[in-house]
């Protein structure tokens, strides 16, 4: 193909036909300020903060819309551009509250380090507040409309991305803001809390609910034994706010902050990750041996569960009773870790820290209560976190390394892929290929199923060799699996499955774009650059795990031989597995 | 066909409408009927005459005697002298600026200076029959392009004519068919757009209601000429009588089998629907039309792609204002050799303005472009009412700007406009008289523009409502140099900076009456209060 020759501030780029002028003038080392554009979206073209001249056009044109063409001469950085920039910001400024030494994104905001960049040092318009009430309804994601800048990203995550449309343009000309449906609460729509939204806003008008104070003070309460337990994604995600570049693992500095932090013990979802693996592997067995409801579709992700509750209610028999592992671990932390130490499991505190607001929904539901109590107390994001560590002063870069506490903090490598789209299925079939066949697998490596791909399908062939005891050759079962991540995506397999066009088995869902690597809860950005690296930091403390098949986890073992005896027995059923509610969408 | 004596047309335009012209006609059938001249005498509901002022209008032919200002109380005088007698009521007759009564088109400045093209036939037919269209040539340009022409010779035809858009940007006619006709795609669209948001413009409405036949032939012809098949005609809500008599002119047209498959016995096959809006003003843009009638909120989209690449449903679409489609017919049956004959070189053909404000003759004219600004308000409006002084006049509507008194023999056409930095746009004419403040005029313009305002991009949805509150601060007297300069440097950013062309042109208003009345503008500031004492 022919490149285009462009002349971007004197300097000529040659460029392929179809690229924007903003992608033209980053090969040209310039760097055009924006604010509604974001790398995985659709062009807006609608905040009008990138907007450059270009020779021959009557009016600026926005940079991450406009296509070049041959010849073409741009000039981003003249008089003209730079008064014109400056006034649209202060526009966005004259009813933004400037309130960011209070605000949660504070020094992480595009619009601060715009109006920084733009040198604005104050507003000349005449300022006015609207004074919107704040939305925490839902006790997992706050929206506050006084700070939004229209800019509609979330509301592309929301619609496009998710499927769920709940965002929407409100209103018109000056009163235009972003909002719900008869303006209700987020509790009282079928939002499923994923937080894709707050990944997509640039300010600080969407984030999580806070839920700090109330761990701080359970830490300072002497009487009370707190638990805390950190989900695969976080510790590949945790560094990138604390001095590590995006993509390192953090595991052993992030337990040695949890236990500065004051945590009596410091345990780990992935132990009841391979949990889950055990439950849900025997679940799926024996749906197929006992013409059970197939597919079965995995239930770890909260806001998948949210999402098929309220969109295929008449479909929730497909999903499998498994509680999450968050949930599998708050019922034994409040039940089997008591015992061992002979504690009183009302004194016991259950912290979680997750990569995702929809947990914090989770922990609420009235289900989530097998051990007589609430079993899991506060969900923190792993952005709480982030700022519970700041607020404590630990630089974690100069702290030791340290391992989880025992019982409930041994798990494989099995388990921590759960953080990303495809792990729990590669983690289930390392166990159920083994489990079955008897044989070990050559290659524990399940590549199809990795990858940010939205849909991606594997068939595994089983040799049952029971059958092959009277001289046969076996029974060969092919196990056909699908996996997606992000509700659209989800969605095109439940389609699929509600018409049977496909003979599926075993369906694994996460709510969010690439697994909970890319959870509402983590830092921000959360891009698809960012995913992968955290993705592959995931498969390489995989590939760094002494033991790697969930069946192999020793506490597993123990926890079945003396609590809860064998997979889907009647502790198990009480502890680990759960049912759904049907419900509305509006 | 029985035949009559005579024949009374009533003006059904919705102007005329809101003087009641419906009980005007339902009277006026009564009585001659009680006349007993029911068989001799037919009343014929028609399209606006454009003299909007003077409605109800009423003309009695043979003679074509325009009665004005027909009430109710006068249907019996009628009946009684003219019909029965033949005897004129002069009481009824227009009071031109001479002393002389003016009784048929030819007495009236108001006609004799027109030239009728797209107006044609509004006022003279029947809209709602298709047989009085079809007498008067409709659709015979649709079957010689059908039988005689290739699309690509149509299409040179209408770049050949020089027309260009009506519906405000003026964009080259030809070349819009020719992108649209060039650009891939299996299924192709034809828009006409009859939204018409602009405050004091009835144009397409005055067109689609006289002669609503002429569209469907317009949108034919571009259907042929692009290769379309389905056609959308975007009217604005409120125009009610407009839709309705489009939609029985598309049954018609569909019966008469010149819409449908199978078209005039040839294999082209195109068929029209009438979508219609809410009434937004941003939703006459030609991107947020094609929003709207995909279900979407009606918001411009960034261009390009322009619609002529990807349109409706992303595919290929042709958008054209009502007027320009209009023309086609003519253009097409007449040949472009006679359509350059009228108006200028640069900017043939005519031009249908809105007259409104302080005029004597507000309503509907055609007028060939190129017309001086002198002659529509003077000899074709009938001047300034009252004995004021002109002191300006706001072409373009909204979002055009404001021509001062030295530029009154500024010809009217789409160059001559831009270069004295205002716009014809889609051919709104308010005309100012000297009680009036520029400050406060500016001031109506934007509030209507921060209401309509789509709320998309930053400089319009907040631009808007800015500079109005700048401009309540100035008009209140409170104003300083600081805030004229915020006020420049705001303006050119909405300018600059804006997604579509409404927020493009916003600022207009106030850019060119700060050009003009910069005194006026700095009286205010000064602490003089307002020259023209309309700001409190
Ligand atoms: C804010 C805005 C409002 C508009 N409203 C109308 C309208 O009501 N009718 C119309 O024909 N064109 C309107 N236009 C122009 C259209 O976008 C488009 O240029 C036109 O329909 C093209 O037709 P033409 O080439 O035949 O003029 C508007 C443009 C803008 C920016
Ligand atoms: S959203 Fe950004 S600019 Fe606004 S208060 Fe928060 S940090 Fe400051
Ligand atoms: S949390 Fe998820 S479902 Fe709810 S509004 Fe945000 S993106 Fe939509
Ligand atoms: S809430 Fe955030 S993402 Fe959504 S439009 Fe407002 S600023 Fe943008
Ligand atoms: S200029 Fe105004 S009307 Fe046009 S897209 Fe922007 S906000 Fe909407």
């Amino acid at each position: 193909m022919d490149l285009f020759q462009v002349t971007i501030d004197g300097q000529i780029v040659n460029v392929a036909p179809g690229t924007t002028i903003l992608q033209a003038a980053e090969d040209a080392g310039v760097k055009i300020p924006t604010l509604c554009h974001h790398p995985d979206q659709q062009v807006k073209a609608a905040c009008r903060v990138c907007v450059v001249e270009v020779e021959g056009s009557r009016v600026m044109q926005p940079a991450c819309a406009y296509p070049v063409y041959n010849g073409m001469v741009v000039h981003t950085n003249t008089m003209a551009v730079r008064e014109v920039r400056r006034t649209v910001l202060e526009l966005l400024l004259t009813h933004h509250p400037q309130d960011c030494l209070q605000c949660e994104r504070n020094l992480h905001c595009e619009l601060q380090t715009l109006t920084q960049e733009a040198g604005i040092r104050q507003v000349e318009f005449p300022q006015e507040l609207r004074n919107l009430p704040v939305d925490e309804s839902s006790g997992a994601v706050a929206r506050d409309p006084n700070k939004c800048i229209n800019c509609r990203r979330c509301i592309e995550a929301c619609g496009e991305l998710q499927g769920v449309d709940i965002l929407a343009s409100i209103n018109r000309g000056y009163d235009t803001v972003v909002g719900t449906g008869l303006n209700k609460s987020l509790a009282d729509l079928a939002c499923v809390l994923c937080g894709q939204c707050i990944q997509a806003c640039p300010v600080g008008a969407l984030r999580e609910v806070d839920h700090t104070q109330q761990v701080w003070d359970a830490l300072n309460d002497p009487d009370v034994h707190v638990v805390v337990q950190t989900a695969p994604a976080v510790r590949v995600a945790l560094g990138e706010e604390l001095g590590y570049p995006v993509g390192s693992g953090v595991t052993k500095k992030m337990t040695a902050a949890l236990r500065r932090l004051g945590f009596d013990k410091v345990f780990d979802t992935d132990f009841t990750a391979d949990l889950t693996i055990m439950e849900e592997g025997s679940e799926l067995l024996d749906r197929i041996k006992n013409g059970g409801t197939l597919p079965m579709i995995t239930s770890c992700s909260p806001g998948w569960i949210k999402y098929m509750e309220h969109y295929y209610p008449d479909m929730l028999d497909h999903l499998s009773t498994c509680k999450s592992p968050q949930q599998m671990f708050g019922a034994l932390a409040k039940t089997f870790y008591p015992q061992t130490q002979g504690m009183d499991p009302s004194k016991i505190f259950v912290v979680s820290v997750m990569p995702c607001t929809a947990k914090k929904y989770e922990a609420n539901r009235p289900e989530m209560r097998a051990s007589g109590y609430q079993d899991v107390d506060v969900v923190l994001t792993t952005r709480e976190l982030v700022h519970m560590i700041k607020q404590a002063g630990l630089n974690i870069t100069a702290l030791p390394d340290e391992e989880f506490d025992d019982p409930l903090g041994l798990s494989t490598g099995a388990g921590v892929i759960f953080g990303s789209t495809g792990g729990v299925m590669e983690a289930a079939l390392r166990t159920v290929y083994e489990i079955v066949t008897g044989d070990e697998l050559p290659s524990l490596d399940f590549e199809v199923v990795r990858g940010l791909e939205g849909t991606k399908r594997a068939s595994v062939e089983l040799i049952i060799p029971e059958a092959a005891a009277d001289g046969e050759v076996g029974t060969s079962l092919q196990v056909n699996v699908a996996v997606a991540s992000s509700l659209s995506e989800a969605k095109k397999l439940i389609e699929l499955v509600k018409t049977g066009q496909e003979e599926i088995h075993f369906i694994e869902i996460m709510c969010c774009p690439g697994g909970c690597i890319g959870g509402g809860g983590q830092p921000r950005p959360t891009t698809n650059q960012t995913r992968t690296a955290r993705m592959n930091a995931i498969y390489r403390e995989d590939a760094g795990m002494p033991i790697r098949k969930s069946h192999e986890n020793p506490a597993v073992a123990s926890l079945y031989a003396d609590f809860l005896g064998s997979p889907l027995g009647s502790v198990s059923h009480k502890l680990l597995h759960t049912h759904y509610t049907k419900r509305k969408v509006y | 066909m029985t035949l009559h004596r005579s024949h009374v047309l009533v003006c059904s335009g919705s102007n005329c409408a809101l003087h009641s012209s419906s009980f005007v006609k339902d009277r006026l059938t009564l009585e001659i009927s009680q006349a007993g001249l029911g068989d001799e005498i037919r009343v014929l509901e028609t399209g606006c005459f454009g003299l909007c002022a003077q409605g109800p209008i009423m003309v009695v032919y043979p003679e074509g005697i325009h009665y004005c200002k027909v009430g109710l109380e006068d249907i019996g005088e009628i009946v009684q002298e003219h019909l029965l007698k033949g005897r004129i009521v002069n009481r009824l007759l227009f009071k031109g600026t001479s002393d002389k009564n003016w009784m048929t088109k030819d007495d009236f400045d108001f006609y004799r200076k027109q030239e009728r093209v797209v107006l044609r036939n509004a006022g003279v037919i029947d809209p709602e029959n298709i047989e009085e269209s079809l007498v008067r040539g409709g659709y015979a340009a649709f079957g010689k392009a059908l039988s005689e022409m290739t699309p690509s010779q149509v299409i040179q035809e209408i770049t050949d004519s020089g027309l260009q858009g009506r519906g405000g940007a003026g964009f080259p006619t030809g070349r819009k068919w020719q992108f649209t006709q060039e650009a891939a795609g299996d299924k192709k669209y034809v828009v006409c757009n009859a939204d018409e948001g602009e405050p004091g413009t009835s144009k397409d409405r005055l067109i689609l209601e006289g002669d609503p036949h002429t569209i469907i032939e317009g949108m034919l012809i571009a259907g042929y000429a692009i290769g379309a098949t389905q056609g959308f005609v975007y009217i604005r809500g409120e125009y009610l009588l407009s839709i309705e008599r489009l939609q029985k002119a598309i049954n018609q047209a569909r019966e008469f089998g010149l819409l449908g498959k199978g078209i005039l016995g040839s294999d082209f096959e195109f068929d029209l629907e009438i979508r219609s809006g809410a009434g937004a003003y941003v939703c006459g843009e030609e991107t947020a039309l094609l929003n709207s009638i995909e279900g979407k909120r009606g918001e411009p989209r960034f261009k390009p792609p322009y619609p002529a690449v990807r349109g409706l449903w992303q595919k290929p679409t042709l958008i054209n204002n009502v007027e320009t489609l209009a023309n086609i017919g003519p253009i097409i049956q007449n040949g472009s050799d006679w359509f350059r004959q009228i108006g200028t070189p640069e900017c043939p053909g005519t031009k249908v303005f809105t007259l409104s404000g302080n005029i004597c003759n507000s309503g509907l004219i055609e007028v060939p472009m190129g017309m001086t600004l002198r002659e529509i308000i003077y000899d074709i409006g009938g001047g300034i009412p009252d004995g004021h002084q002109f002191k300006m006049a706001q072409t373009g509507g909204t979002s055009g700007g404001c021509i001062s008194a030295d530029l009154l023999d500024v010809p009217m056409d789409i160059p001559s406009l831009a270069k004295a930095g205002t716009a014809l746009g889609s051919g709104a004419l308010l005309v100012v008289d000297d009680r009036h403040c520029v400050v406060d005029l500016a001031k109506t313009f934007l509030r209507f523009f921060a209401h309509e305002s789509c709320g998309q991009c930053t400089p319009c949805r907040e631009g808007t409502t800015v500079l109005l509150r700048l401009m309540n601060k100035l008009a209140s007297g409170k104003g300083d140099a600081q805030d004229i300069t915020n006020l420049q440097r705001l303006s050119t950013t909405m300018q600059q900076a804006s997604l579509c062309g409404l927020g493009q042109t916003a600022p207009l208003p106030i850019l060119s009456a700060l050009t003009f009345f910069a005194d006026e503008f700095h009286a205010h500031l000064e602490g003089q209060g307002c020259p023209a004492g309309v700001c409190g």
